[in-house]
């Protein structure tokens, strides 16, 4: 059994869920989604055990292009993160009665499958293929399901698409250049590839231009919010909760081992354009009205500052990145359903038109307090253990990165409790809030056990993705002597 | 030859069954016969002896007019494919018309025997007579709706236009002729460029004019918009499927061949192969017409495989210009056979006629969708894989600037392929459900099934020539 076994898993179930119909839909991606986090629980056993669980196939004989999965630390600890949130994420739909289901549904379990395949190629060009993949759906996710004005909300997502698309065609070329070099895409090829300096800058910056669109860096952000708002719950918790995370991976995996002489050169304009992300998406979210909104520009915030911890290329920083990556996934999804709760019995996401749940929900109240502590990474949750981490590399970077970087903390905690205060507290208002269903409730509560207790031992992941994080930094330090 | 005497044979089949009254037998006789040509073709391909009949075809290959190395036979699978899904498509397009079902049969069967002597000629004069069959045939089928003005300016504007870049392609021929003082492709490429005089050159680049009408390439390209518009669906799906790939590989086949040593030749090919792109692209960004939006796009895409001219190894080369060369012409007929499934009745091809269609047909809507995410160049779909090979070919050869405008092109083509994919799922259909023939149904995933098949394993395509 080795990795590929999750990727069939998923793929079959998309299939099969689109040909169960509308009315079993839901629990046919339940059922697989689950299977693959089983499977990729086994396959980490596997791994750590040390077995063999990698795969690798000739595909194209020329250009030379593997069928190469590998699993590492760094790799498995990401598709981890996306076959856990994948059944989260299915789960907090079933409250939402769609139509064409089974399309949603299968779109979803695809979309899972291009994404634990872009965390798990490791050659160039069948890392791009996944990574290219993962967009087809969530686009049509987007597009189809999502709320508010079909006009405004095509513009956003056709925007969404053309960016992203942009940015990674200039990866291709880059891989493809690359190729020239090496006669191979596989990525420790790759990192041995011997390039000039101009060519390592200018690689650098194709692999910057699609990175910086996904994750978003400013300015290049703008089309997040608006698709974050347009798009369904579920859209945005694929897209924030793990999409997002596939550029950031995709930074530590590809970017900076192949081209770290720019990184190393440009090491400070990264860090800082990062930092202003921070900054600047905490201003923003600050001005919302719109929880979805002010949820997305947190989420700029947050991964803003995890981009500058890849940039310091530190082992803090890096380790850092991978533990907030993780954290984060985990954290926006459940703030997203919370809103996405609240949407369903109050229909809007303005914050000006909710209050008054605390007196009638409890329980929700409680559990959403300790989603908002979380983002701000208070310590005893595990974002604190990543938010730490990251500010520390960027201490040793420079004090000042730390010092404003860490205003992230400050501003955070400053709008993320104001929409709490305006969202939860006041008087209970004429609407009537149900408190939140079983079904709700389990997966607020599956989230919240899985940040709680990875906050206050985190020592498992650290182990898993250290020793992967030190074999990489090698190859990003060998022009660092 | 024997390809083309079997196909000629078929030809000639239809018209005698229309004399006999077995109208409903044509089509699926055709269908079946070309089937088992390709299969032919295809025994023709992997086998080291390719007289496998023992007609002795082969071993005098009739002075040296047709050849029969991998680059023409695989490209006759292609044709004789693509026929036979056009031809399929046939009868349900022209249920009601009036003329004889067999004429447009026959008229397609010699077309694709001109698109084959096209591909697989040794000596100039053949590939005339190719060019020729080729083009006369289209003139017909282009103004085959008598009753349409705008076939009928369709017709015209096309005859007038190929009639004249036949002639200079023939003038370009007999240029090269009196330069060498042989038609045959073998001597002409074994001469020493040196001692040539100077109107070899021009009667190549004389032949590369016309042929870059017949691929509607910019700044040639002026015809095709309207004649794309204007002809019946099913002319237009035939030009910019089967004749535009046709040209574009005989023309390929051409200068390669003749190889002649022009200072800036290539550089004026990447000129108009970036033109074509870009010009192709920005005009299908306004259009409203499918059929028109098609066709810009076939300009564009005639752009990409221009680029295959950029190579180190020509066999590279053909195999990835034949991968292209296969990708968009599935995806165009897959996108084709939705388009009239979709229009047959409406008498236009605006856009709006597909709103909605992702709920009322969502096979059909599916299939489009894949085929524009083919032509977009999105990963899975073979055209990806296809920009990808030429990508690698042209930055093995060192020109970045080239991969830079088809990356930026790209990037624009997305623009209209999705404006037809937001149409067909975020819009409201005006009209209810109508059922779809189940031929063109058939044809449009079949194709489909294809591009995507040989999207996942691309070697099945690759090694036909390399």
């Amino acid at each position: 059994m080795d990795v590929s076994f999750i990727l069939i898993i998923l793929l079959f179930g998309a299939g099969a869920t689109y040909f169960v119909g509308d009315k079993w839909a839901s629990k046919a991606a339940l059922i697989f989604s689950f299977a693959a986090l089983a499977a990729t629980v086994y396959i980490t056993y596997l791994f750590s055990t040390g077995h063999k669980v990698s795969s690798m196939h000739l595909w194209i004989h020329y250009p030379t292009v593997l069928f190469a999965l590998q699993a590492d630390g760094l790799s498995l600890a990401m598709a981890l993160l996306t076959t856990a949130l994948t059944p989260i994420i299915v789960f907090t739909s079933f409250g939402n009665l769609f139509p064409k289901s089974r399309s949603f549904y299968a779109l979803i379990l695809f979309m899972a499958f291009a994404m634990v395949g872009t965390f798990l190629a490791v050659d160039g060009l069948l890392y791009y293929i996944f990574w290219e993949l993962s967009l087809i759906p969530i686009y049509f996710i987007a597009l189809i399901w999502g709320s508010g004005d079909a006009k405004e909300r095509k513009k956003a997502v056709i925007k969404f698409f053309i960016y992203t698309f942009a940015g990674s065609l200039f990866m291709l070329v880059a891989f493809v250049y690359l190729y020239q070099k090496r006669h191979s895409f596989l990525n420790v090829h790759l990192y041995t590839a011997l390039l000039t300096k101009n060519e390592q800058i200018w690689i650098f910056f194709a692999f910057f231009l699609a990175y910086a669109i996904k994750i978003p860096l400013i300015p290049f952000h703008t089309w997040q919010a608006n698709v974050y708002q347009k798009a369904p719950a579920a859209g945005t918790m694929l897209l924030s909760g793990i999409m997002l995370k596939m550029a950031l991976y995709s930074i530590i995996r590809w970017q900076l081992p192949i081209a770290p002489f720019a990184a190393i050169q440009y090491k400070y304009i990264l860090i800082g354009l990062s930092v202003a992300g921070v900054i600047y998406g905490s201003i923003l979210a600050l001005k919302q009205n719109n929880i979805k909104k002010l949820l997305a520009y947190s989420s700029l915030a947050h991964v803003g500052l995890i981009a500058a911890g890849t940039y310091t290329l530190t082992i803090d920083g890096l380790r850092g990145a991978v533990l907030q990556m993780i954290a984060h996934g985990f954290v926006v999804v459940g703030l997203f359903f919370a809103a996405e709760i609240i949407e369903r019995r109050f229909g809007t996401q303005e914050i000006s038109g909710m209050g008054g749940i605390r007196v009638q929900s409890p329980k929700f109240t409680s559990m959403f307090m300790i989603l908002v502590l979380a983002s701000v990474a208070l310590p005893g949750t595990f974002n604190f253990v990543g938010e730490f981490e990251l500010l520390y590399s960027l201490a040793q970077a420079n004090i000042w990165f730390a010092v404003i970087g860490g205003t992230t903390i400050i501003l955070g905690a400053f709008y993320m409790l104001r929409m709490f205060q305006h969202v939860m507290l006041g008087e209970a208002n004429i609407k009537v809030f149900k408190d939140v269903t079983f079904n709700e409730g389990l997966a607020l509560v599956l989230i919240l056990a899985v940040l709680l207790f990875l906050g206050i031992y985190p020592k498992p992941v650290v182990d898993f993705i250290t020793p992967e994080l030190e074999k990489t930094l090698v190859f990003i330090n060998r022009f660092n002597k | 030859m024997d390809i083309l005497i079997a196909i000629a044979g078929l030809g000639i089949i239809c018209l005698v069954a229309e004399i006999f009254n077995l109208r409903k037998a044509i089509v699926p006789v055709t269908v079946a016969g070309l089937l088992a040509v390709l299969a032919f073709v295809g025994a023709k391909i992997f086998s080291k002896n390719p007289d496998i009949l023992g007609l002795g075809f082969d071993k005098a290959p009739y002075y040296n007019m047709v050849t029969n190395d991998k680059y023409a036979l695989a490209f006759s699978a292609l044709f004789i494919l693509l026929t036979a899904f056009l031809l399929a498509l046939s009868p349900e397009f022209h249920k009601g018309h009036k003329a004889k079902l067999s004429d447009f049969v026959a008229i397609k069967l010699l077309l694709l025997t001109g698109a084959i002597a096209m591909i697989s000629f040794t000596n100039l004069s053949m590939f005339f007579l190719g060019i020729e069959i080729l083009s006369i045939s289209l003139y017909i089928l282009a103004a085959s709706n008598p009753k349409d003005v705008k076939s009928n300016e369709a017709g015209m504007k096309y005859f007038l236009m190929g009639a004249f870049a036949s002639g200079i392609i023939l003038f370009g021929i007999a240029l090269i002729y009196g330069a060498t003082g042989s038609f045959n492709m073998l001597d002409i490429n074994s001469m020493n460029r040196d001692t040539l005089p100077t109107w070899y050159g021009i009667g190549a680049v004389m032949l590369t004019i016309g042929l870059m009408f017949k691929i509607a390439a910019v700044p040639f390209h002026f015809w095709a918009p309207d004649v794309y518009e204007g002809s019946p669906a099913l002319t237009t799906a035939t030009m910019s499927t089967l004749a535009k790939v046709a040209a574009m590989a005989s023309f390929f086949k051409l200068i390669t061949t003749l190889n002649p040593h022009l200072p800036g030749f290539l550089t004026t090919i990447n000129i108009i192969a970036v033109l074509s792109m870009t010009i192709g692209n920005l005009m299908a960004l306004k259009q409203t017409n499918v059929k028109r939006m098609l066709g810009f796009s076939g300009i564009s895409h005639a752009g990409y495989m221009l680029l295959a001219f950029q190579f180190l190894d020509l066999s590279f080369a053909q195999g990835n210009l034949f991968y292209y060369a296969f990708a968009y012409t599935l995806a165009g007929i897959a996108a084709f056979a939705v388009v009239l499934s979709v229009c047959g009745s409406r008498g236009n091809e605006e856009i709006f006629n597909f709103n909605g269609l992702g709920k009322t047909q969502p096979v059909m809507a599916a299939v489009l969708t894949c085929a524009l995410l083919s032509m977009a160049g999105i990963p899975i779909f073979s055209g990806f894989f296809a920009k990808f090979f030429l990508f690698n070919q042209v930055l093995d050869k060192g020109r970045m600037i080239l991969v830079i405008f088809a990356v930026i092109n790209s990037i624009i083509g997305v623009g209209y392929y999705f404006k037809l994919i937001i149409a067909m799922y975020s819009k409201e259909s005006t009209e209810e459900k109508q059922p779809v023939p189940f031929v063109y149904s058939a044809v449009a995933v079949i194709a489909i099934l294809i591009n995507i098949g040989i999207g996942i394993y691309p070697e099945l395509i690759l090694k036909l020539i390399r």
